[in-house]
């Protein structure tokens, strides 16, 4: 069997931000004694390994990241990578940490996040461990080249999102979709992605689809970030919707929580100040401040998202219910722990997408408001 | 010539069945238990419907089916429609009150509560984790205290002074009802607090922000209870209605659906004479990917009719081996 190398380095999955990681860890190590360990696709094996060595009341994204970790490990990794934010995610790292190395894994831990915040610097001291060649000038444009990697990710995804129900044949952009994620992989310069990009989207929006795009049922995500991001986490509510035939929206992605979010904060209070003056931490005062937004622009429905035990939401609910009753405006609160059925929930998406459907006919043939 | 319209809402306890002729009248229903196997329980119900039913070959233009296992015994049916139970529900009992504002359903594993306005559903919750606010607690309490479920509403109606018991969770419950049935307190009390405790722990679960208006129909097998009738309306402070046919409203809903969703009003082949047609089931795991999907089989006198239960398409690729 041929020899390893020295370092074997895996992260935990969300979304397709896989790929972002992966095309910026290639570039800081020393190929000579590292290789990047992309975790294995998430799937029940996932979250059942996670699960029997987690916490029992400790957040969903913990479990899923545990999966990944525990995976990965037995494939070989050795350096693990964390990111962290600022609910219970902040502790993740610690504690996971901890029961891996209890279970008799030996392996470097790398956090990217500290309980301050994201210290760039830091961060290169940590990575110079695993690569002393590895130039500070260097990581920085890497960096800098990552984050542009993920706005064009995300702005291909939200392209791809919000069209995919208008698709007249279903599943050619799902096809464009995964070669994009392919060649995005292993991208290397600025020129090289804007390439990438302009041939993606010429060929996403030469899709055929339907002209008519006004009579759609409008329906807007907020929530916590990792069962919004990470599409297996939400039992792929997204899809779902798209299959009925609802056009989605939804706010949260690695982009916004970046480089938005910490700007947006004033602008966010102000327009939820009717019902919140402080931030509930984490995203609670996002959920808040987008339900109205969204309401505002003329959804027709709202779906609230959470992990089971997710305080910053937990908080937001009722603040949501208020709204739903003061703007007349139907909100469904769905929470996700480890259950992989998803019969209860295409139920209730059933359910509420036939009621929007009817609130929206009588709507239009009454003219006028229908209150709950 | 008269058209007909068949319901079916196959929950995890009973098995409902109506059939109605054009007005949306019910000619004729049935209701037995699922006993862990909708197929056998579709199979029997339609065999009793056409026992039941007051004319002979009727022209079948419709049928529905919903309930949680809609979509299973929609393709042994080959039913025109398949919906949620949540509209279902709302559609059978807008039928017969028309100005319904609040439905209250208690089911055999399941409760729901659906807000209308003016005839569309305009707010529903479902439960989610709880079973202490079903009938599937009350039915093991009986059991517990030796009576027979049925008798359950008279015995807590002829309670004067009913125990209290927690209402947050069956495990709770149970040990009061243990507890306070080891210090002497009489089995009416009990059952009469018992009831109580399923429309508390119903309404912290699923009413929450939600404003309850009148008119109020109380639904689902739970409905039959008339100690529960009498908690709800303790606690509600205002008049709870109950169709006679209470129990059936999800079947009814489905039916009138198939109705509406036969715009071209072509009749269905649809077989009485299920009973002597062998349906199997088979389930595979999908080696697609790890998620090992179970697939579905459904076979008709051996012939597949139906697969279900992939994440993706892949599933499509499964071959399975009839057995």
């Amino acid at each position: 069997m041929q020899k390893d190398k020295k370092f074997v380095v895996s992260f935990p999955h969300i979304g397709n931000y896989y790929i972002p990681i992966y095309n910026l860890l290639k570039k800081l190590i020393d190929e000579e004694t590292t290789r990047i360990l992309i975790p294995e696709k998430m799937s029940k094996n996932t979250i059942d390994v996670g699960s029997k060595s987690s916490p029992e009341f400790i957040c969903i994204p913990f479990k899923y990241n545990m999966g990944n970790y525990i995976e990965s490990l037995n494939r070989g990794a050795n350096v693990l990578i964390q990111a962290g934010g600022g609910c219970r995610y902040g502790y993740y790292a610690e504690i996971q940490e901890q029961i891996l190395r209890d279970m008799g894994y030996k392996f470097t831990y790398i956090t990217l996040l500290d309980p301050e915040g994201i210290n760039i610097l830091n961060v290169y001291h940590k990575f110079h461990s695993i690569n002393p060649k590895l130039k500070l000038k260097d990581f920085v444009s890497y960096f800098l080249f990552t984050i542009k990697v993920i706005h064009i990710l995300d702005e291909f995804e939200t392209y791809i999102r919000e069209n995919m129900v208008f698709e007249k044949e279903k599943g050619n952009l799902e096809k464009i979709h995964q070669s994009f994620l392919e060649e995005l992989k292993n991208v290397n310069s600025y020129k090289e992605l804007y390439f990438i990009k302009n041939k993606y989207f010429k060929l996403a929006k030469s899709v055929r689809k339907e002209d008519n795009q006004e009579n759609y049922i409008k329906i807007g995500i907020v929530g916590e970030l990792y069962t919004s991001m990470e599409p297996f986490s939400s039992l792929f509510l997204e899809k779902e919707l798209a299959t009925m035939g609802c056009l989605t929206k939804r706010y949260t992605t690695v982009t916004y929580l970046l480089f938005e979010k910490g700007k947006a904060q004033n602008k966010l209070l102000n327009k939820a100040s009717k019902y919140v003056n402080y931030a509930l931490g984490a995203d609670g005062l996002e959920s808040i401040a987008h339900t109205l937004e969204l309401i505002n622009d003329g959804y027709d429905g709202i779906i609230h998202i959470k992990p089971f035990g997710c305080t910053p939401e937990i908080n937001a609910m009722p603040i949501l219910q208020k709204i739903s009753q003061d703007e007349n405006i139907p909100i469904i609160y769905f929470t996700f722990d480890s259950q992989t059925s998803e019969v209860g929930i295409k139920t209730r998406l059933e359910a509420f997408y036939d009621m929007l459907v009817m609130r929206k006919e009588n709507l239009n043939r009454n003219g006028r408001e229908i209150y709950g | 010539m008269d058209k007909y319209y068949i319901g079916i809402d196959i929950g995890s306890i009973s098995t409902k069945a109506v059939m109605i002729n054009q007005d949306r009248k019910i000619i004729a229903s049935e209701y037995l238990w699922t006993e862990g196997n909708p197929i056998e329980a579709t199979k029997k119900v339609i065999t009793k419907l056409k026992e039941k039913m007051p004319i002979k070959n009727p022209k079948i233009y419709g049928v529905g089916t919903t309930g949680s296992a809609r979509n299973l015994v929609g393709s042994v049916v080959g039913a025109n429609i398949i919906k949620n139970e949540i509209t279902a529900h709302a559609i059978g009992t807008l039928s017969i009150y028309p100005d319904v504002r609040t439905i209250l359903e208690i089911g055999g594993q399941d409760s729901k509560i659906i807000i209308l306005n003016q005839g569309i559903v305009v707010d529903y919750a479902m439960n989610t984790l709880c079973a202490a606010g079903t009938g599937a607690f009350l039915s093991s309490q009986s059991k517990r205290l030796g009576i027979d479920i049925s008798d359950m509403g008279d015995i807590a109606l002829s309670s004067k002074n009913p125990s209290k018991i927690a209402a947050r969770c069956t495990v709770f419950a149970e040990s009061d009802l243990v507890h306070k049935a080891q210090i002497g307190h009489k089995k009416e009390d009990l059952v009469a607090g018992l009831c109580n405790s399923v429309v508390k722990n119903y309404l912290n679960n699923l009413s929450r922000g939600k404003k309850i208006k009148d008119r109020v129909v109380f639904q689902g097998g739970v409905s039959k209870n008339k100690g529960v009738i009498k908690a709800f309306e303790n606690e509600l402070d205002t008049q709870i209605f109950v169709d006679e046919n209470s129990h059936l409203m999800g079947a009814l809903g489905i039916a009138i659906l198939s109705q509406k969703a036969n715009k071209e009003e072509k009749e269905l082949a649809f077989d009485f004479n299920i009973q002597d047609i062998d349906f199997k089931t088979l389930g595979v795991e999908c080696k697609g990917c790890s998620n090992n999907c179970e697939i579905v089989y459904i076979y008709k006198n051996g012939n597949v009719i139906d697969k279900m239960g992939g994440r993706c398409e892949k599933f499509n690729l499964v071959e399975a081996k009839s057995s």
